[in-house]
């Protein structure tokens, strides 16, 4: 259920992402989904892939520092208080969400969203209780 | 003015001939009483007695940091425990600190030192002495003081930090000499400024301003921003602290060591050899009248000269020109010292992060600013900002506890500091002084 994200360190400095973008695309990889994270200093940039391995390889080859977590992609309805509903939930079960973002294609109808929990089974777990559809990686990849 | 005329004016052959006899008694009782030097003696088959010429001294081994560091914490004391009345340690290259004592009449010493330190800055009785050096473990702040309350002056032992408090009292007391480290001058004159007060309306006359190398360029500074003289002052805790030398007021050029208490020689710190007047190189001392804590030949890794021209002032004590570097990699951040080591220990001490650092050293308005560059590694890495900015902090908090020096800790990419032939450049100091 869950979906493997790789985050990578990156300090503020002119050209860093593009070199990382650059190896990403020599590499073949495709690049399904992104935030970057900054403070003052330095930046994670956190990606979904189409080849998480692979691009993980690739990166660490090229003398960045290379990280994978897990995340979940959750399908969110594309109306008003969408994502409220699923926060509301969240909340309820005392699950923290660390960070999320906006994956870029659409589920049929519906949108979706990459969380970082801080208890990633008991988040899924809730969900899926509530009814609310969770994606799973090999899909997502495709997508 | 010359707190003690006798001594300080001492005709050279008078003043070497007290030199070699309080020469022979120190090497004497550091034979008797501290092992480490009996062996030290033995190893260079040299006896006590065979010193009968101050050009002898060169025949003894150096000491350095590192035997004191060997000795933690008391092992190079010449008197008993019972005998100490005082302790103060400095930093140390890796954590241990170097530990000093002093008997009272050490301390007696020292408070005469300081006076005639703040006499030849023009101090008298009637001055109000604004002593802003750290009071604690650190000599400055209560070697100054010592000193002041010796020459019947009236200190203000304010210690370091609170600079508008400072700035408040120094106006509202009526302080007419300051001394602190060179760019806390300059800092409380900025601070000054914001607090709309004008530095220069303050009654200060005079600064001795030391613990921290500086130069012509900012004394000119100071004075312009102070309105006072600025005089530069020599000590380290090994010698005695504050009071191994200082410049006078009349010449503003060189600072006389008190050559009836320390012998000081200039060597190659490449090879040992001595180094004649005027050339530069490492400055060596030996102190001939301490009783706790007497050190021979002791290598304080400070670059200067020796100028033995007579003063305009009267004091026949050589001088020795401005402190322009060090012999090793020790870094005076804030007046506090900072060996790279150092840092790379308490960075060793956090499990996660890997001894890969730099450390910048810069002067942001007239304060140092130490930046510690660590390289992120895979084990250190999360792809949370929190945890990345609570490791900055840890690591922040770490240095602050270990070394007594604020720093700000910047987390970089792997592989991104400078490595020159393999070997990481540790230090970039952009200071310019």
């Amino acid at each position: 259920m869950k979906v493997e994200q790789i985050s990578i360190f990156l300090e503020n400095k002119a050209g860093r992402l593009a070199e990382v973008t650059r190896v990403l695309a020599e590499a073949g990889i495709n690049i399904r989904a992104l935030s970057l994270a900054d403070t003052s200093d330095f930046g994670i940039l956190r990606l979904i892939v189409n080849d998480t391995e692979k691009a993980k390889q690739t990166l660490k080859e090229n003398g960045f520092t290379v990280g994978k977590t897990n995340v979940v992609a959750v399908e969110v309805e594309d109306r008003p208080g969408g994502l409220h509903r699923i926060l509301e939930i969240l909340r309820k079960a005392g699950i923290n969400v660390e960070y999320m973002y906006a994956f870029v294609q659409q589920s049929g109808n519906n949108a979706v969203l990459i969380f970082r929990f801080d208890n990633t089974d008991e988040a899924i777990k809730t969900l899926q209780q509530e009814g609310v559809r969770i994606i799973e990686g090999a899909q997502l990849y495709s997508m | 003015m010359i707190y003690n005329m006798e001594f300080e004016t001492l005709p050279r052959e008078a003043l070497e001939a007290i030199q070699l006899k309080r020469l022979k008694n120190t090497v004497e009782r550091v034979y008797a009483t501290v092992p480490f030097y009996r062996r030290k003696f033995d190893e260079a088959g040299v006896k006590p007695d065979q010193i009968k010429s101050l050009d002898d001294l060169k025949r003894l081994p150096f000491t350095t940091k590192q035997d004191l560091r060997e000795n933690y914490p008391f092992g190079l004391f010449a008197v008993p425990m019972e005998n100490v009345v005082r302790i103060h340690a400095s930093s140390g290259t890796t954590g241990k600190p170097t530990v000093v004592g002093y008997t009272a009449r050490d301390v007696e010493t020292w408070a005469e030192l300081m006076a005639r330190a703040l006499s030849a800055a023009g101090a008298t009785r009637g001055d109000i002495i604004h002593n802003a050096y750290g009071y604690g473990l650190f000599t400055g702040g209560l070697g100054i003081h010592y000193g002041a309350e010796k020459l019947g002056a009236s200190v203000i032992p304010i210690s370091g930090g609170n600079t508008k408090r400072q700035i408040m009292i120094m106006r509202d007391f009526g302080s007419t000499i300051l001394t602190c480290t060179p760019s806390y001058a300059l800092h409380l004159a900025e601070v000054a400024v914001e607090m709309g007060i004008d530095p220069r309306s303050l009654k200060l006359k005079a600064g001795l301003f030391g613990a921290e190398p500086w130069s012509e360029r900012m004394r000119d500074e100071i004075e312009k921003a102070l309105d006072l003289v600025a005089l530069d002052i020599y000590g380290l805790s090994e010698i005695i602290g504050p009071g191994v030398s200082v410049e006078c007021l009349e010449a503003k050029r060189g600072l006389h060591i008190f050559e009836d208490h320390f012998i000081p020689e200039i060597i190659d710190p490449e090879t040992g050899e001595n180094l004649p007047y005027g050339e530069t190189g490492e400055l060596v001392i030996t102190t001939i009248t301490k009783e706790a804590f007497p050190v021979i030949r002791y290598r304080t890794r400070d670059i200067t000269s020796l100028n033995p021209e007579p003063c305009v002032c009267g004091r026949t004590h050589i001088r020795m020109n401005r402190i322009t570097g060090r012999s090793d990699d020790m870094l005076i951040i804030r007046g506090v010292n900072v060996f790279p080591s150092q840092i790379e220990s308490v960075l060793m001490e956090i499990e996660e992060v890997e001894p890969h650092y730099q450390l910048i050293v810069e002067r942001e308005g007239n304060l140092d600013v130490l930046t510690v560059m660590v390289e992120v590694g895979e084990q250190a890495f999360s792809d949370e900002v929190k945890k990345l900015q609570q490791l900055e902090k840890k690591i922040e908090k770490n240095i602050k506890e270990y070394l007594g020096v604020s720093a700000r800790v910047q987390l970089v990419e792997p592989k991104s500091i400078e490595r020159s032939a393999g070997k990481a450049k540790r230090v970039i100091d952009k200071r310019k002084l």
